[in-house]
């Protein structure tokens, strides 16, 4: 079942038309990457589906319903949301408070207690930081707040631009152990990336966006294999 | 007994400012707005005193509680109002737009209070009050009531902010308003709080200088707001305790000039000048500080 569909997006910053009527769809229990070079348009996608960009033309439907032009925190209420690029966590709140401002949608307070013990099993390092404020977080762990963050509001689709940006080896695969974390306890996933090989690896299908339009798609196993995507994205 | 004068005077003075200074840097740090209009809702509290005052009733102290709700409820729903009506179609415009409008909204207020009230300054009834001997030195009861209860809102609202859902959604929303709206935090209504948080206060600021000095006039909020516009920058603009900060120093100084008396009819260009310096010091007031560069 289509849980997400984007259909013939358009977005333009001032004169520039940075989406050129993009489509592209998220099946439910899916793990889709959206792959691009810098300034593809990825993130641009990511906003205006989130409702914090408005798209000129097209329209973004969500399980079902058109969510085109609603306002962001509407539709974090039907069960999206994102990790955004450059992670974005509230630099003067601590880890704790930023992951309850991730439940900043839930009313059950025990439910949000549960909860965030249950992010500090997944990432125990912010069990330990719990009361350090979140600006003094190494980049790692507050990409680890920021995905913990998200996952706080049990989204249905869960969009992450770039979450391996600027780690260490190590923390990317952990990164991406996470993400197959996430998707095993059944939520769907978009991921935008620029590591072609491990977000292809995990994925079930992907989009190549190029200059603002989609350029190749396929599932994760024939766009590893392509030679024009191995010669662009994979070094070789 | 001088010395504890001037600290009493001073803040009295300072709390005053922070009670206006409050409205206007959580204004900044949310709405990113400097609103300047800020201070003509004080005269907007001031002139509703005057009206429920000067009711038959007025020396009664029952009905003077009456009047400052009344003030509050009046001031909050203005600030809310003047938010939806005159600001909210600007969000995304630019800067300068927001703040011509936000002038116009000032000369709006005090031309309405003109029309209706005339530009005669008028005496308010507020309750006579007296003074209380401590020791040797003899207090005003207006200025121990001021200094409690700003000093109780102070508090109050800090820790609103800190352990409120609401509070913290305020604090994400000044730091990163795409990333509050992601939590799933309606920013137009955290907007509408903080302009509602900030005139009520006003409000109370018009009622602390009735108290002081029981005449209000047109342009009653023009001096306490540019002062305490003064304070919040000095404090660090955006910042809540930069704001209260900012104005127990401010009040502090103007304090002290007034009891120099060669130097007592400088004391706002003193003030002024010690926010150029300050500014030219640290940019970003005293605890005010760089936004940090997004990744
Ligand atoms: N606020 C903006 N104003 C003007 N142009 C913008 C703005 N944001 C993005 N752009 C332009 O739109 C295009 C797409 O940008 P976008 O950020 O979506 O790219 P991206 O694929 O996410 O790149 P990266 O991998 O570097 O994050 C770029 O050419 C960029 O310069
Ligand atoms: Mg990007």
């Amino acid at each position: 079942m289509t849980l997400l569909k984007v259909e013939n997006l358009e977005v333009y910053y001032g004169v520039i038309r940075a989406l050129k009527g993009i489509s592209f769809e998220v099946g439910e229990g899916e793990i889709v990457t959206l792959l691009g070079a810098n300034g593809a348009g990825k993130t641009t996608t990511m906003q205006s589906i989130m409702g914090l960009i408005h798209a000129r033309s097209g329209s973004v439907t969500y399980d079902g319903k058109n969510i085109t032009g609603l306002p962001s925190h509407k539709i974090v209420r039907m069960g999206m949301t994102q990790v955004p690029e450059g992670r974005r966590v509230f630099s003067e709140l601590t880890v704790y408070e930023n992951l309850l401002m991730g439940a900043y949608i839930e009313k059950d307070k025990a439910k949000i207690r549960h909860d965030i013990e249950e992010i500090y099993s997944v990432f125990p390092r912010l069990d330990e930081r719990k009361n350090q404020v979140a600006g003094t977080l190494s980049g790692g762990e507050q990409q680890m707040l920021a995905m913990g963050r998200a996952m706080m509001s049990h989204p249905k689709l869960l969009m992450l631009d770039e979450p391996s940006m600027g780690l260490s080896p190590l923390l990317v695969d952990q990164v991406f152990d996470i993400i197959k974390h996430f998707h095993s306890t059944g939520t769907t996933i978009l991921l935008v990336e620029q590591n072609a090989s491990k977000s292809l690896a995990i994925s079930d299908r992907a989009y190549v966006l190029e200059n603002g339009a989609i350029a190749y798609s396929g599932t994760g196993k024939e766009l590893s294999e392509s030679d024009d995507i191995k010669k662009a994205y994979l070094g070789g | 007994m001088e010395f504890i004068n001037t600290l009493v005077n001073g803040l009295n003075i300072g709390v005053i400012y922070a009670m206006i200074a409050l409205g206007y840097t959580m204004v900044y740090g949310i709405a990113k707005m400097l609103n300047f209009a800020h201070g003509d809702i004080i005269m907007v509290g001031g002139y509703t005193i005057y009206v429920f005052c000067a009711m038959k009733a007025a020396s009664s102290p029952a009905f003077f509680f009456v009047a400052i709700a009344m003030a509050v409820i009046v001031c909050t729903l203005l600030g809310v109002i003047v938010e939806k009506v005159a600001y909210k179609p600007l969000r995304g415009a630019s800067p300068l737009a927001v703040l011509i409008t936000a002038i116009g909204v000032s000369y709006l207020l005090q031309s309405l209070s003109q029309i209706i009230f005339k530009s005669a300054t008028k005496f308010v009834s507020v309750p006579e009050l007296g003074k209380v001997s401590i020791g040797a030195v003899s207090i005003k009861v207006s200025t121990i009531i001021t200094l409690v209860v700003s000093i109780a809102v102070m508090i109050s609202l800090s820790l609103f902010v800190k352990y409120s859902k609401t509070g913290r959604a305020m604090i994400a929303v000044s730091e990163d308003r795409g990333a509050a709206q992601l939590m799933g935090i309606n920013v137009n209504s955290i907007i509408t709080i903080t302009f509602a948080i900030g005139s009520a206060l006003a409000a109370l600021a018009g009622l602390f200088y009735l108290l002081q000095s029981p005449y209000i006039y047109n342009t009653f909020g023009a001096m306490p707001g540019i002062k305490a516009f003064t304070a919040a920058v000095i404090g660090g603009i955006g910042s809540i305790p930069g704001a209260m900060l900012g104005s127990i120093v401010l009040g502090m100084i103007e304090s002290i000039c007034d009891s120099i008396a060669p130097i007592a009819p400088y004391k706002d260009a003193i003030e002024f000048s010690i926010l150029i310096i300050i500014l030219l010091v640290r940019p970003t007031g005293i605890l005010g500080k760089k936004r940090r560069e997004k990744v």
